[in-house]
């Protein structure tokens, strides 16, 4: 079917901006079939169904609007302390200098970059894959963008128990960079791996990653998108989970012009358990949207969606949540909650939270609420001596705690708890 | 310590006069109750002290040991040494008592100048305070308030008085809600506070709470005045008579 005159153009403009196609190799195949799809669905618009609360147009445009890079000097970047196997990108180039060897045992990790015009490799049938299938039933065209055009990612698939953390470092340094990676993970059946992202990455920041979680496998994610005030960036995480597998995912937003993080999780196994969780805190220009569609598709599956955002002078979080249990998914357990704490009457949460339900015997419940702080325990708070602020702190990080608590591992829950604790005493309404 | 001149308040969102014109003055090492009737303006009268968003002073001033406190913000005049035990304690959830009590013991210290109190030091003397007001361990651990008997937050109130250590306390119904042996534990942790350079303000309606509290001075306030002021024995003609007598004489 054509597309409509004014979405042809867009993506016509942008098409003509981005760098030809690799020619040889699965990669190749694999880009080719990413980018029909996105020529058949073109470039979202604001009239599209789940983009009405997030204008697409920076995303859309042909070169990213530059953004400054940030230079955080006031505390350690994170996970700096952990035993981890880091692998970093500047402007989403690979810095092998910055890296470590990509050598782990019980894993194998390669770049997307040095791969991709192998004849046959793993991850051809993961690329694209999980993509493509969490296209319907609702179009993802960036994420195909992405498929068709990263220029580099990694590739890698656990066999084992990961002996460490892998830890994902994204640095932005140029103002008009425009970085475009996508990874792949496949975790064999009972694997276990610990993936760490962190950083702004680019002035505009496209990622799709890829997670294949057999039976068994464990796959935990934790991720802070930096502190730069002017990035955007557009992410998606597909997954899809065997029986009894787990998908833990964890993000931390503080800043950030513009954030759309989509998550599309299928648990396609028995007793599979996905828990996503966010923590945003938003301070002026600032727009964050996270967008989750969770898919029950086995029995007796748990999916938890914890999203919570603060936002202040004139933010705006926006959460759009769906589960959709399919038939036969009896004995679903289902819980989302979104909530946000508005600091003042300038900022603002929009909510979509969706259940589609075709099995009898499941439990699902979903909330979404939008408060403001409560004065009252404020000024019990001050009576005590604790100044404003602080106590403003106190109850902002008892709101976020249910998101933070989804985090498993107790010492980078600590880390983030601190980093929200200063962000809070850089950042006031009033 | 306080000295309280000719206050007049009134609702910031409403035309509403809750005070018209208060005048007290309580002296150093001073035990003061004020009792009467309800709706006439005590725990008004203990929120304006302590700097509640909501009403708005007209008239008068209100000077805790020579300082202005109606310029200060709250916790400006709770590092001054003013405490307010509220007559409804509130629930903070997701907030940690302990953390609470850490929190706001180490702000005062810090806005007076003095070191915060170490991790270790400050566990001590709230396991010890907490012990005589016979609040349990695991009430330590609750977020503030949540899920608290009535009884149980009033004596939280009292510890974070014992642990905050202020000059000026101001006690809003605090035995209200307590049972007989709660209210002699409450009574015991005051007077174990009471000394030359601490005062207080009790606000009661019951003789009962004064048997174990000595008062100095007894205040009766009714329609937003303290219409009356006199020894214990004003509190007992209360108790047996009721405030007819009293608001009748000044009516
Ligand atoms: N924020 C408010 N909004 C509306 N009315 C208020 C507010 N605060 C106080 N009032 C009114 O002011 C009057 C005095 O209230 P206050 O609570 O000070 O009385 P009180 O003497 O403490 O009574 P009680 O003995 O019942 O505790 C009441 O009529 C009360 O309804
Ligand atoms: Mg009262």
């Amino acid at each position: 079917m054509a597309l409509p005159k004014a979405k042809e153009d867009a993506l016509a403009a942008r098409l003509a901006a981005l760098p030809a196609l690799s020619g040889k190799g699965w990669l190749a195949a694999a880009r080719a079939e990413a980018l029909a799809r996105l020529q058949a669905m073109g470039l979202p618009a604001r009239r599209d169904e789940y983009w009405r609360y997030t204008d697409p147009a920076s995303l859309n445009a042909p070169e990213p609007l530059p953004a400054q890079r940030f230079d955080v000097t006031d505390e350690a970047a994170p996970f700096d302390g952990m035993d981890r196997l880091k692998i970093v990108f500047v402007d989403g180039v690979f810095d092998a200098a910055a890296s470590d060897d990509l050598a782990l045992a019980g894993v194998s990790i390669e770049r997307l970059a040095t791969t991709g015009d192998t004849d046959i490799h793993w991850a051809q049938g993961l690329y694209g894959t999980l993509e493509a299938r969490g296209q319907t039933p609702v179009p993802r065209p960036l994420a195909a963008l992405n498929s068709a055009f990263a220029t580099d990612g990694v590739l890698i698939h656990v066999t084992g128990r990961a002996a460490k953390p892998i830890s994902l470092v994204y640095i932005h340094k140029s103002e008009t960079s425009d970085a475009i990676l996508h990874h792949c993970v496949k975790l064999g059946p009972g694997a276990e791996l610990t993936l760490l992202e962190n950083g702004p990455a680019a002035a505009r920041f496209s990622k799709v990653m890829e997670v294949d979680i057999a039976d068994g496998a464990s796959f935990h994610h934790i991720r802070i998108q930096g502190r730069d005030h002017e990035r955007r960036a557009v992410t998606h995480l597909f997954a899809r989970l065997g029986a009894k597998s787990e998908l833990r995912s964890f993000t931390l937003t503080a800043n950030g012009r513009l954030t759309r993080n989509e998550a599309v999780v299928e648990l396609t196994g028995d007793e599979g358990r996905a828990h996503l969780a966010g923590a945003t805190v938003g301070d002026g220009e600032f727009h964050h949207d996270d967008t989750v569609f969770i898919t029950h598709a086995a029995v007796a599956c748990e999916s938890r969606q914890v999203f919570k955002k603060v936002l202040m002078n004139g933010a705006t979080g926006v959460f759009q949540g769906k589960i959709l249990v399919k038939p036969g998914a009896q004995k679903t357990d289902g819980y989302q909650i979104s909530q946000s704490l508005l600091l003042d009457e300038d900022s603002q949460f929009l909510a979509k939270p969706e259940l589609e339900i075709y099995a009898d015997d499941v439990k699902c419940s979903h909330g979404s609420t939008s408060g403001a702080i409560d004065e009252t325990a404020l000024f019990y708070l001050q009576s005590r001596g604790v100044p404003r602020r602080r106590a403003q702190a106190l109850l902002v990080l008892a709101f976020l705690a249910e998101a933070i608590e989804e985090i498993a591992d107790e010492a980078i829950a600590e880390d983030i708890r601190a980093r929200l604790e200063r962000w809070l005493a850089r950042h006031g309404s009033r | 310590m306080l000295e309280i001149r000719n206050l007049h308040v009134k609702l910031e969102e409403e035309d509403k006069v809750i005070l018209r014109g208060v005048d007290l003055t309580i002296g150093a090492g001073e035990v003061h109750a004020i009792m009467g009737p309800n709706g006439s303006g005590k725990s008004t009268l203990s929120y304006v002290l302590a700097g509640r968003d909501g009403y708005e002073v007209t008239e008068g001033s209100a000077r805790l040991e020579g300082r202005e406190l109606l310029d200060m913000e709250p916790e400006e005049r709770a590092a001054a040494g003013l405490f307010l035990a509220f007559q409804y304690p509130v629930e903070i959830p997701g907030v940690g008592n302990m953390t609470f009590l850490r929190t706001a013991v180490n702000a005062q210290r810090k806005a007076r100048g003095e070191e915060e109190l170490s991790a270790g030091d400050f566990l001590k003397v709230v396991r010890e305070k907490a012990r005589t007001l016979k609040i349990d361990a695991e009430m330590l651990k609750r977020p503030v308030n949540v899920g608290f008997s009535g009884g149980e937050k009033k004596r939280n109130e009292i510890l974070q008085m014992a642990m905050l250590e202020p000059r000026m306390c101001i006690l809003d119904e605090t035995d209200s809600g307590l049972d007989v042996d709660a209210m002699k534990l409450v009574a015991d942790g005051v007077n174990a506070l009471r000394s030359d350079d601490r005062s207080f303000l009790v606000i009661t309606h019951y003789q009962r709470l004064l048997d174990h509290i000595k008062p100095d001075v007894v205040h009766i306030m009714a329609a937003g005045r303290i219409i009356r002021t006199g020894g214990p024995e004003l509190a007992l003609e209360v108790e047996n008579n009721g405030y007819a007598d009293i608001l009748g004489e000044v009516g």
